[in-house]
Parts: C-alpha cells; structure tokens; sequence
C-alpha cells in the first residue's frame, strides 16, 4: 500500500526528528502533560476515594458523581475552559487541556480506590480493629497495602485514556502527537494523520505496558502469597484464601 | 488483669431499625480462668454479647467490666490489645507472614524486636505448627493451619481475656476434634478467661466449664455447669436445645476413671472348667475371661472349655477393643457396642484395671 509506505518514509525522514515540531519534542511536550495531568488526579481521587471506601460512608454517592464525569466528552471540557482560560490570562493550549484531561483522569482512579478499600475482606478488617489496630492502622497497614494493586490498575486505567486523549490539545494550540493528527488533517497531509495516530498508539500502549510491568514486580510477592498451599491430609483446603 | 472476670449488668442491645432487642437486660459473670460458652440458635445475640466484650459493638445499656474495670471508661483501642480475638473466618493478614501476623499486638504494643521473636517462637510451638511456617503467608496454608495462627495471633501478647466467636466452625470434622482438644489442653496451662461462641451443644459441652444457653433476644435460658445443664435442663427450651441424646452427651463429660468398675465374668487361670461355668452362669454369659497374676490373658466360649484342664491352659482369643481409664463413659459405651462381649476393657495405662458393662454404665446415667 502506498499510505503504508509512505507513512515509513515519514518516520525515517530525519526533518520529522528535529525541532519543535520533531517527534521528540511532541513526544515530550504529550507525556509530560498526560503525565501531571494523572499525577494531580491521582493526588485527588487515591485520598479521597480511600478514606471514602475507608468510612463506607457516602461513598457510593460519590462513585456516582464521578461517574459522572465519564459521561462529559473530553472535548466538550476543553470548548468551555477555553474563554476562561483566556480571561484568566493562562492562554490557550495547556490548561484547559489539563483541566480536560484532569477530570477524564478522575472517575477510574476513584472508583478504583474506593472499590479498592471496599473489597478488602471484611473479616480481615474485623481482625485488625479487635486486636486494637487504630482506624489509621487499619487504612495504612492493612487496607492500602491490600488494595494497592486494585488502586494501581486504576490509574493504569486512567493514564492510557489520558494518553490517548491528550491528542485533543492540538485543538486549542497545545503541542504533543496531537498536532500530527490535528495539522495533517487540515492540509489534508493523510500520511501524517496516519503517522500521528501511530505514535499516539503507541504511546498508549507503551504507557499500559508499563504500568503491567511495575504491577508485576512491586507485587511479585502478593502473587507468590495466594499461591495454593499443597493440601495437608485430613484439612480442608476450602478455606484457604487467595 | 491478670483475675479477669468478666461481668455482664442488666446489658442491653437495641440494633438501629430493629423491632426487638438483639441482646435484653442480660446479667451474667464469666468466671476468670474458666471457659464460658455461649450458645444458641442464630439470632440468640450471642454473638453480639461477645463483641460486646471488646467493644467491637456498643451496648445500648447496661455495664461491662473486664477484671473489675467498667469497659466504657477505657480506651477501646488499649482495651482490645489486652484481650484476644479469634473469629470463624480467621481474619489473617494475607499480605503479611505468619511471623507478622502473630507479632500484630507486640507491635502495637511497642515491644522491642527480641521479645517479640522469643514469643513468636515460643507460640508457634504452643499451637503445633512447624517453626520454618512462619515466613509463609496465610494463603499458603491450610485451614486449620490457619486457625492455628489466629489463635497463636490471639495469644501473643498473653492476654488473661479471649474471645473466641465460632472459631472452628468452618473447618472440616476432623480437624476440628483435633483443634478442640488442643485447645483444651492449652487451656490446661494457660487459665484464660475464656468466652466461646458455638451454635454447636457438643462442642459446648466439651470446651465449656460453664455453659449459656440463650434463646432468641439474648435471654438467658440456663447458666450452668455442663453436667449440670444436662442432667436437670431448666426449661422446655433448654431440653429441645439439648436434643434427644442428652443422656448421650452427659456419658461424654464422665470419666472411666471416676466410675468404680466391675471385675466381670472373670476367673483365674487355675480355675477349672466347673467354676468357670458358675461364673458364666452368675454373670448371665457364655463367655469368661481368664486373669493371671492380675493381668487379662482373653476370654474363651463356654463351648470350648474342656473337662480335667485348667481354663489357663486354653487357647484364648484377645480382647479386641480396649478403653484407657481416661476416656469418656461415651467411648467405653462405644467399646461395649462395637465388641462380642458386650463390655468395656479398661487399661490403666498399662495396667488391666477391670471392665464396664452396660448396665454400670446407665446406673451413672440414673442414679
């Protein structure tokens, strides 16, 4: 196919790898703000999502509410931040694709939290606070770590859909991979389109490879531990956990 | 608090929304070093009582006190690592080892790295597991592996109280005879205040000093010695909880040793055949047992004595089961069923002691 071939060319032309608009540089300009924009989220929805899953409390109206925000389309966000954004004199381009980004970020990393400290066995947390643990020892000690890896593949989760949607930037004058897709598309350059989309790809799956990979080695151990323990005669294996 | 008793005033529990009380004005004392089981049908509060103890559940009235110490004034957090906890579904920490789990109270406690190894070792032992388990995790292990854990977990840090609720309801048959004897003779050492949750009579009867039997809405039915509540059962309701083999159950609190036993159709071995076919006829048999210098030899049939020869000098057939005097009236009546005789050989450790027969057997049933 001539696109494919010609999309090959694109990448191998040295011109695409320089300057501010070189691979490189959107490379850098798309992580770093996908990047901020999931660490914020994060900074906001682990806390608050554990602490709610922690108490029981409310929580599930607050699940609610997030979710909510699954339903508002990224690009709708970036549309209405945009005037705001230039009264407040932060300019076009990054911020409201940050704020866009932020709350695209959110839903997954707190529902994930809560759900996180929700499924954390119940009797588990019954042993904990009859033997004196403090409601903070409980959350630190026993329910983080044990709800770690659920709380992780949420912001797996939610860094691959901001990877992929940080592409909207190039709408509002922000860099990134975004602008192959966005600057191809109005000069009707079909090969950068395809390039820029490649890369965006690409990217989202490097991003959840990984997550994957510091998934498997920061909980290596937890899967050693649910291993199954060879049945001992005359007891039950029905009661072993994992 | 090392005499810890533990007494119940007029205590009360009300659950939000609910129409009745869960626990009612219930007054008791648990005594110290003894082992108090509750038990009941579901929805007889018993356990609710328990977490009353620790605080795990408020009481809506009434007081509480621990060693003499009214609960409500203390810190529940300080009150729950002076007393044990063991429950049906264990509760071990998966992400932490077994060394971990049981070192949770220590820790809380702030004790220094030595004493809390020298007592993980220490206990490990008293609940039988091996001492390379404690660098293995929860899910490694079987169920009543872990029930092991709980309960050296409960006792690290040596309280004088332990609340036990169901605990070895979820583990199969076998293991839980074993775990129950273990946990008797634990208690044997160790004199903790013990309240035990069980819906199961038998395993009250057999861990309890002190039995409770409570109806729906915590009331409290009969309070007694297991002995006591099975031979004179306060109420209808005690006797329908009790079940239809409470004569049964009682055989299983009396020891052989402490009924005096029979010498049975018994004859020494210098006996000839007359003697030993008027012990057989005395004993209403047709069978005799022959004894030489104290100790049983067999038995042979009527049939096979033969005139002119000393019994002693017959080929015998041994008796197949025997009974150590420390077993329960329950297994002797076991041994007397399941043998031709139709008694009961009791061993004093090596020793032949004498036999049981059945009707010795209900005269302690009957008095």
């Amino acid at each position: 196919m001539d696109l494919l071939a010609d999309v090959l060319a694109w990448f191998f032309d040295p011109d695409n790898w320089q300057g501010t608009a070189g691979i490189p540089n959107r490379m850098v300009e798309h992580v770093r703000l996908s990047a901020l924009a999931t660490l914020l989220a994060a900074a906001l929805a682990v806390p608050s999502g554990v602490l709610l899953g922690h108490s029981g409390r409310g929580g599930l109206l607050a699940v609610s509410v997030v979710n909510i925000g699954r339903a508002i389309p990224s690009f709708a966000v970036i549309a209405l931040a945009l005037p705001f954004s230039i009264r407040m004199g932060l300019g076009i381009g990054f911020w409201p694709t940050f704020l866009a980004l932020v709350l695209l970020a959110l839903p997954p990393i707190f529902t994930n939290s809560f759900t996180a400290v929700r499924s954390v066995a119940a009797e588990v947390v019954e042993a904990a606070r009859g033997m004196g643990m403090r409601e903070r020892e409980v959350l630190l000690g026993i329910e983080l770590p044990l709800g770690a890896p659920l709380i992780l593949t949420g912001v797996r989760v939610a860094s691959v859909q901001v990877v992929a949607t940080a592409t909207l930037g190039a709408l509002v004058g922000w860099g990134g991979l975004g602008r192959y897709i966005i600057d191809g598309f109005s000069v009707q350059d079909n090969v950068r389109v395809f390039a820029g989309a490649l890369l965006v790809a690409g990217l989202a799956i490097l991003t959840d490879v990984l997550f994957n990979v510091t998934e498997r080695v920061l909980f290596a151990a937890g899967r050693r531990r649910v291993r199954r323990a060879p049945a001992e005669a005359g007891t039950s294996a029905l009661n072993v956990r994992g | 608090m090392s005499e810890a008793s533990i007494r119940l005033d007029q205590v009360s529990k009300w659950y939000a929304g609910a129409s009745a009380p869960a626990v009612e004005e219930l007054s008791m004392e648990m005594p110290a070093g003894q082992v108090t089981a509750l038990v009941g049908p579901s929805g007889c509060g018993k356990t609710t009582i328990l977490k009353m103890i620790n605080r795990i559940i408020e009481p809506t009235s009434g007081r509480i006190e621990v060693g003499g110490r009214d609960i409500q004034g203390l810190d529940p957090h300080a009150l729950r690592r002076g007393i044990g906890y063991v429950i049906q579904q264990v509760g071990l920490f998966p992400h932490r080892t077994v060394d971990e789990n049981i070192a949770t109270v220590p820790k809380l406690l702030g004790w220094d790295r030595r004493r809390t190894e020298r007592r993980i070792e220490e206990l490990i032992e008293m609940v039988g597991l091996e001492p390379e388990m404690g660098n293995r995790y929860p899910g490694e292990l079987s169920g009543g592996q872990q029930q092991r854990v709980g309960v050296a977990r409960a006792l690290a840090a040596d309280p004088p109280v332990l609340l036990m609720d169901e605990p070895f309801a979820a583990v199969d048959p076998i293991v839980r005879v074993r775990l129950q004897d273990e946990l008797r003779s634990l208690q044997a050492q160790l004199q903790k205040t013990i309240v035990f949750v069980t819906h199961d009579i038998d395993e009250a009867i057999k861990l309890g000093d002190q039995v409770a039997i409570l109806d729906v809405g915590g009331v409290l039915r009969q309070y007694g010695r297991p002995e006591e509540v099975l031979r004179e059962p306060a109420n209808a309701f005690v006797e329908e909880f009790l079940g239809k083999e409470r004569g049964l159950r009682r055989l299983s609190l009396i020891a052989v040793r402490d009924v005096s036993l029979e010498d049975g159709p018994t004859v020494s071995a210098d006996a000839g055949p007359a003697e030993a076919r008027e012990v057989m006829a005395r004993e209403g048999v047709d069978w005799v047992a022959i004894v030489r210098n104290g100790e049983l030899r067999g038995w042979v049939w009527e049939s096979e004595l033969e005139s002119g020869r000393k019994v002693g000098d017959l080929s015998v057939r041994p008796f197949l089961v025997r009974v150590s005097a420390d077993s329960t009236l329950r297994e002797a009546l076991d041994a007397i069923v399941t043998s031709h005789n139709q008694v009961a050989v009791v061993y004093d450790g090596d020793r032949y002691a004498g036999m049981l027969t059945l009707s010795r057997i209900s005269e302690n049933l009957v008095p």
